[in-house]
C-alpha cells in the first residue's frame, strides 16, 4: 500500500488519536472571539470563537456561504470584522494599522483556494516573494537555497522555472503552500486546500500538510468541505453554520453528536 | 463549543484605530449619479491617502519603481513621439495656410514653437499616456485583484499600496515631463519638416525665428505641469484597478473606466493649471 493510499484509508479516529500532540494546554496561537461580519444587507458572521493552540490543527467545516473563509480571511487581516477581536500570539490584532498588520503576518503563512500566484512571476520568484522582502539581508544564493529547498518539500523543484499558468491546479497548490512556508511561519492558514482536485491529488496535499504541519509544529487553520481532508489533517473540527459555530470538538465528538445539522452534515459528507 | 454557548459572549467594540488598519470604503445608494460621484471621489480620496502614507514610510520599493518608470516612460516613448511628431505636422500645415491669409507667414515658425510647448505638447502627451498607461495599469491591477493576486501580496506582509500603488504613481509623475519633451521635440522638428516641404528654410532659421522671445518661464511650466497630469493618471488607474469587482468583466470595467476617468481629469486639470500658470508666469 502506497502512502496515498494509506491516506484514503486512515482510521476515522486520527484527529482524535491526535489531539494534545503538541501544546494542548499552552496560550491559544489563534483565538477570534465574538466575531460579527456583514456585506451590506447579509450577515455572514454571527458570533464565531474558535481557538487553536501552538502545533495543533483545527479545521472549519460548513456549508457553502457559511462564513468560513471570510473567518479565515479577517485572522490574517484582509478583512475588518464588525466587532469581535482576533488574537495572534496573544496579540489583539484588530487595532493595527496595514504596517503595524505586515509584522504580524511574517508569522503567518496563508494558502488562497485558487493559489493566487503572481501570473507575471515564474514559480521560483514567487515562492521567494516574501523572502526578497523581508530577508533583504539574505543572499541570493541563500534565498536561491531556501525556496529550492521547499520546492523539494512539495515535490516541485523540477518545475521551477515554469509560469503559473503552466500548472495544473494541485500544481498550483503545492507552489502555493510552499509559499505560505517560505518566513517559517509559527501560523499556516490553509482555505480549501484540496477544492477541485481529483481524490489522488487531494490525498498528496492532505499528506503534504500533515507532514509539513509535525515537522514545523505550526498552529493551523483549515477550512475545508472535505470531511475526509478534515479528518486526516485536523486535531479537532469545527462546524459552521449560517455564521455560528454549530459545533467544535474532535472527530469522535462530531460523530456523537444529536444536533440536527451536525447529524445531516457528516452523513452528506 | 456549541452555538448555545457561543450567544452567551459578549460583544467586544474594535479597538481604537481599527479604522486606520484598512480602506474604508463609502457607499452610495445605487441609482442616484450624484451620491456615487460622490462616494467615488471620497473613495478617491481616502485611497490616495493610504498610498501617500505608505509612498513616504519606509521600506522603499525601489526595484519596482524603476521597473515601472521603464514600463511607463520608456515603452510610451514612440507612442508619444509619433502623436507629437503628427501634431507638430498639423499645426504647421493649419498655421500656415491662416497666417498666409493674414499676411502673418513669418510668424509661422514662432507659431508652431508656441503652440507645441505651451499646449499641444503636454496635452497630447497626457492623454496619450492616459490611454496606453490608464489602460494598461487598471487592466493588470484589476486582474490581479479579481485573482486575490493583491490579497496574496497583502498577506506576504507586504503593503500593496506601496509596491503597486505607490511606485505607478511615482513613475507616472517623474515620466509625464520627460515624455512631453519628447513630445515637444518631435512636434517641432516635424512642424519645421512639415514647413521646409512647403517652402525651404534651414532648421537653424526655423529655431531661431521660432525661440525668438522665448524664455524659461514658456518653457517649464508646460512641461512640468504634465506631472501634475501623471498623478492623475497613475491615482485613477490604480484606484480603479484595485477596488474592482467582478471576474472578467470587472477588469474590463476597470480599464474603460481607467482611461476615460483620467482622460477627462487631464483635461479638466489642464483648463486650471493653465489659468495657474498664466496668473503666476505671466
Amino acid at each position: 500500500m502506497n502512502t496515498t493510499d494509506q491516506i484514503l484509508t486512515k482510521p476515522a479516529g486520527d484527529a482524535a488519536t491526535r489531539q494534545g500532540d503538541a501544546g494542548g494546554n499552552s496560550e491559544p496561537a489563534v483565538a477570534v472571539k465574538d466575531l460579527h461580519k456583514s456585506f451590506g444587507s447579509q450577515r455572514v458572521l454571527n458570533g464565531v470563537s474558535l481557538s487553536v493552540p501552538q502545533g495543533q490543527t483545527l479545521a472549519i467545516l460548513g456549508r457553502s456561504g457559511t462564513g468560513k473563509s471570510v473567518t479565515l480571511r479577517i485572522i490574517i487581516g484582509l478583512e475588518k470584522p464588525d466587532s469581535g477581536s482576533v488574537q495572534i500570539q496573544s496579540e489583539d490584532i484588530t487595532g493595527l494599522t496595514i504596517d503595524e498588520l505586515s509584522d504580524v503576518r511574517k508569522s503567518m503563512g496563508f494558502l488562497f483556494q485558487h493559489a493566487a500566484l503572481y501570473d507575471s512571476l515564474n514559480v521560483e520568484q514567487n515562492v521567494a516573494f516574501p523572502l526578497v522582502h523581508h530577508k533583504r539581508d539574505m543572499s541570493k544564493a541563500e534565498q536561491r537555497e531556501r525556496v529550492m529547498e521547499l520546492l523539494g518539500d512539495v515535490g516541485m523543484e523540477k518545475h521551477s522555472q515554469k509560469m503559473p499558468a503552466d500548472l495544473s491546479g494541485g500544481m498550483q497548490k503545492r507552489v502555493g503552500l510552499a509559499r505560505a512556508l517560505v518566513l517559517d511561519p509559527k501560523i499556516l492558514l490553509l482555505d480549501e486546500p484540496t477544492a477541485g482536485l481529483d481524490p489522488i491529488s487531494s490525498a498528496e496535499i492532505d499528506e503534504l500538510v500533515l507532514k509539513l504541519q509535525q515537522e514545523h509544529q505550526m498552529a493551523s487553520i483549515v477550512v475545508t468541505h472535505d470531511l475526509h481532508s478534515a479528518k486526516t489533517i485536523a486535531n479537532r473540527l469545527a462546524l459552521l453554520d449560517k455564521g455560528e459555530v454549530v459545533i467544535e470538538g474532535t472527530f469522535d465528538e462530531l460523530e456523537k453528536s444529536e444536533i440536527p445539522f451536525v447529524k445531516d452534515f457528516l452523513k452528506h459528507s | 463549543m456549541t452555538r448555545q454557548e457561543n450567544a452567551g459572549l459578549s460583544i467586544q467594540p474594535i479597538p481604537q484605530g481599527a479604522q486606520d488598519s484598512l480602506p474604508v470604503e463609502l457607499e452610495a445608494p445605487s441609482g442616484n449619479p450624484i451620491s456615487e460621484f460622490l462616494a467615488w471621489f471620497g473613495n478617491l480620496g481616502i485611497f490616495f491617502w493610504q498610498v501617500v502614507r505608505a509612498a513616504v514610510t519606509p521600506p522603499f520599493e525601489f526595484a519596482e519603481f524603476f521597473r515601472q518608470m521603464d514600463e511607463i516612460g520608456s515603452k510610451s516613448l514612440p507612442l508619444v513621439a509619433l502623436a507629437g511628431a503628427a501634431t507638430g505636422i498639423v499645426l504647421s500645415m493649419e498655421a500656415r495656410y491662416s497666417l498666409t491669409r493674414f499676411g502673418a507667414k513669418s510668424l509661422l515658425p514662432a507659431a508652431i514653437v508656441f503652440s507645441v510647448i505651451h499646449e499641444t505638447g503636454p496635452i497630447i502627451t497626457g492623454l496619450v499616456v492616459s490611454g496606453r498607461v490608464g489602460a494598461g495599469i487598471g487592466a493588470e491591477l484589476a486582474s490581479m485583484k479579481v485573482t486575490e493576486q493583491i490579497d496574496a501580496i497583502e498577506a506576504s506582509a507586504v503593503n500593496p499600496y506601496r509596491l503597486l500603488a505607490a511606485t505607478r504613481i511615482l513613475a507616472c509623475i517623474a515620466m509625464l515631463p520627460l515624455l512631453t519633451l519628447a513630445a515637444d521635440a518631435c512636434g517641432v522638428v516635424a512642424g519645421w519638416f512639415a514647413q521646409a516641404l512647403a517652402e525651404p528654410l534651414s532648421f537653424h532659421q526655423f529655431i531661431n525665428s521660432g525661440f525668438k522671445g522665448a524664455d524659461f518661464n514658456d518653457f517649464l511650466p508646460p512641461t512640468f505641469k504634465t506631472a501634475v497630469f501623471g498623478s492623475i493618471i497613475g491615482l485613477i488607474a490604480c484606484y480603479q484597478g484595485m477596488s474592482t469587482k467582478g471576474g472578467a468583466a470587472g477588469v474590463g470595467r476597470a480599464a474603460t473606466s481607467s482611461v476615460v476617468l483620467s482622460s477627462l481629469f487631464v483635461i479638466l486639470a489642464d483648463v486650471v493649471l493653465v489659468k495657474i500658470i498664466l496668473i503666476f508666469f505671466p
